[in-house]
């Protein structure tokens, strides 16, 4: 009766709110609307949907001992309470990809983004968590490639074992790129983001050295130190002798960015990474608890209207129309297949009960979810004018402020060169314009709402503090990836030859990490000569990377329901694979076949190859023609493979299902079997 | 008064236990009960040992 009674409420007051929304079309929506409407969605699909899934789909079956209590081992395998794990998972799966997603998106207006996160998150990607959660659970924490090849067949494994090193490279690069954007021009962020590393150093040695293991108060001196690191610079930036020391183009930070990522995977772990992982974890949930504050406090207007004219595809941010790039655009916080690697890796083997999983899967993707809609939210308060000032690559609005101005005052976002002039002045910066990647953008709408709430005259104190926020958990995401690769070359490697495989041979550590940090490196040096700003090429790219692992995971989950006998409801994760399905392949195939330069990679590399054959380039673009050319060939074979793959695991899975059917002999699997749990009740001391 | 207290130190164990603070303390109370009569690591080699451990897989998203 009370359940009945909450979810009678949640949808009463989610439908007003989103009523709110509809109704409020053409004058400027409150963000305390989308809040509200998000967070309704979110309850109801996880009071409801997420438990008819787990009572009815997976049968989840808390008598049954998880492999953290059957195989307990005080290291890896330790039954866990699930508040606990549920932190765990959620720091492991939020990344910096549901911050910039939404706001490269937003080019469409807020309101393909916000419903595709929504609707998303709560039909695709949540179950999807939960769904893998659960299945790993179930296999004694086996990881999604593993679980493809046991329950589909070699190919299954071996395609999400290719498919998870592309989408690594692809991510770092799209990453890096994201942080030079930054960087650029920016003496401040530079200065701030360097002193970053000597923090993360000192925090390795305290933990390592000094104090073994105490993990709060070295994340406190941390935390002091890059507050420290981002008021010194401040300083710096006042300091005329100085700054220019800090002042870089993009070229220089790209080196300095793919140096940093080669180091972080050589150095011992403990050194820099760990502590650096602390500390950009802290922040992260630190600063999404701020956001989520200043949000409630100042219930910003949205100002970006709810659809813009670029849905037909002609987006300065990059090509394509709403259909399918929005879906493409916003992997991280609606369905993000690079979950189903965290849902299949250590939190399976901390999980107590199976009843844990709806909490863990679908409750932390839920919650990542709405960094998304906050993140939109910070996009979309500012002036359109200046969003599209801030993320339009020069080689598309025009080189000069006057021109870019002109441009976007022309497409109906009036903007002056006097109010970005002055909007860089306060957030601290020499220019706003041209400043691709996102990142920029969130941190100026970051700046204003938090600046609005705690301090208005810290305008570019809060600018850069989003700023630092944004590039230590992007560095901490560049460091496990690029290491992570390497594990996975070596691996590789040790096919060819041996000793190669060996994960600690010195020589084998030094050429799998060349090779991993020359990929990611390859594509965002490409990525920051590019006068379109990269960002129009690699996110689309990082995004079908993405989607393409949901698929692979999709198809795993929906294959092992099939095998259980459980046809009707595995349609659960058959229909969000056909939709991903769907969207990834017309994604797929217009980025390789489409005659529009501005969308179809050949056709680019076509045009660009017949201007500079006929000597119509600019000297300056004349330069990097060749490498441009090269690279948006290679981006479409990409693509093109990135598909194939996907196809390839649908077809196995529906092989798999066909036999089923059919009553022909099928693989065994690896589901252990079962064993009655001794815990129960066990982890109600603390609060279970 | 004293529900306060005891509220703030279930606060400071949960955030402990979700960092990950007191890992060593609850590896050495779980290798008493098991293998007593083994030495245990120093929290140095433990951290060192986590770590490796944690950081040799995918342990961080996008």
């Amino acid at each position: 009766m009370k359940n009945k009674l909450l979810g009678t409420l949640l949808a009463v007051v989610g439908a007003f709110a989103a009523g709110g929304i509809a109704l409020n079309r053409h004058e400027p929506i409150n963000a305390l609307w989308i809040v509200t409407a998000a967070i309704c969605v979110y309850l109801l699909g996880y009071r409801f949907y997420a438990a008819w899934i787990a009572a009815r789909v997976l049968a989840i079956d808390p008598s049954r001992a998880t492999p953290a209590e059957r195989l307990n081992n005080g290291r890896d395998f330790i039954p866990t309470h699930r508040v606990i794990v549920f932190g765990h998972h959620f720091a492991a799966i939020a990344g910096p990809g549901p911050l910039v997603g939404p706001t490269l998106a937003a080019q469409f207006g807020y309101l393909p983004g916000l419903l595709w996160i929504l609707v998303g998150a709560v039909l695709g990607g949540c179950v999807q968590d939960m769904v893998i959660l659960l299945l790993s659970t179930r296999r004694d924490g086996r990881s999604l490639g593993q679980m493809a090849r046991d329950e589909l067949g070699p190919f299954g494994g071996f395609a999400a074992l290719l498919g998870t090193l592309i989408i690594m490279i692809i991510l770092s690069a799209v990453l890096g790129l994201v942080i030079v954007n930054v960087m650029k021009h920016s003496p401040w962020a530079t200065a701030t983001i360097l002193g970053t590393v000597p923090a993360a150093l000192i925090v390795g040695l305290y933990l390592r050295a000094w104090r073994p293991g105490r993990v709060l108060e070295a994340t406190l001196l941390g935390v002091a130190l890059v507050l420290l690191a981002l008021v010194a610079g401040g300083w710096v930036d006042h300091q005329p002798g100085i700054r220019t020391a800090f002042d870089y183009t993009a070229v220089p930070l790209a080196v300095f960015v793919i140096g940093y990522g080669f180091c972080a995977a050589i150095l011992p772990v403990w050194l820099l990474l760990a502590p650096r992982d602390y500390l950009s974890t802290f922040l992260k949930l630190g600063t999404i608890m701020l956001l989520a504050v200043a949000i409630l406090l100042t219930h910003p207007q949205i100002r970006m209207p709810a659809l813009t004219q670029f849905v037909d595809g002609s987006g300065p941010l990059f090509g394509g129309r709403v259909f399918p790039f929005v879906f493409i655009t916003i992997a991280c916080g609606a369905v993000s297949g690079f979950h189903a690697l965290i849902a299949s890796g250590t939190s399976p083997k901390l999980i107590s009960s199976e009843s844990d999983v709806r909490l863990v899967g679908y409750g932390s993707m839920a919650l990542e979810s709405f960094v998304a809609v906050m993140a939109l939210i910070a996009a979309t308060l500012l002036d359109p004018g200046v969003f599209f000032a801030i993320n339009s690559g020069a080689g598309v609005v025009g080189a000069t402020p006057a021109a870019a101005v002109h441009t976007i005052s022309g497409w109906g976002f009036p903007v002056t060169v006097e109010q970005m002039r002055a909007l860089a002045a306060a957030m601290g910066e020499q220019t706003l314009f041209a400043r691709t990647g996102g990142a920029p953008s969130l941190a100026v709408g970051m700046a204003s709402i938090l600046g609005s709430s705690f301090g208005r005259g810290l305008m570019a104190l809060w600018y850069h503090f989003a700023v630092m926020f944004e590039a230590v958990f992007i560095m901490a995401v560049l460091d496990a990836g690029t290491r992570v690769g390497r594990f996975m070359l070596q691996d590789l490697l040790g096919h060819l030859w041996r000793p190669l495989g060996r994960t600690s041979w010195y020589p084998s550590v030094l050429l799998a990490s060349a090779l991993m940090v020359g990929a990611w490196g390859y594509f965002l040096y490409i990525g920051v000569i590019d006068p379109n700003g990269g960002i129009n090429i690699l996110w689309p790219l990082f995004g079908i990377s993405n989607q393409m692992l949901a698929g692979i995971a999709l198809s795993v989950a929906t294959g092992i329901l099939v095998k259980a006998g459980r046809k009707r409801y595995a349609l659960v994760t058959a229909l969000p694979l056909a939709w991903i399905a769907l969207v990834t392949t017309t994604a797929a195939w217009q980025k390789v076949m489409s005659p529009d330069p501005r969308l179809g990679l050949f056709a680019a590399a076509d045009e660009l190859a017949g201007k500079f054959a006929a000597g119509l380039l600019p000297p300056e673009r004349a330069l990097v023609a060749p490498q441009l050319i090269f690279n948006q060939r290679l981006d479409g074979w990409v693509t093109f493979v990135l598909t194939a793959l996907l196809w390839f695991v649908i077809l196995d899975m529906l092989r798999v299902c066909v036999r089923r059917v059919r009553g022909l002999p099928l693989r065994a699997g690896s589901e252990a079997p079962y064993q009655a749990s001794r815990l129960q009740g066990a982890m109600a001391g603390s609060g279970a | 008064m004293s529900g306060a207290a005891q509220r703030l130190r279930a606060l400071w164990s949960w955030l402990r236990a979700l960092s990950g603070d007191d890992a060593y303390e609850r590896y050495r109370a779980r290798h008493g009960r098991r293998h007593p009569d083994v030495p245990p690591l120093t929290p140095g080699d433990f951290y060192l040992q986590q770590q490796q451990r944690k950081w040799s897989g995918v342990s961080r998203c996008c």
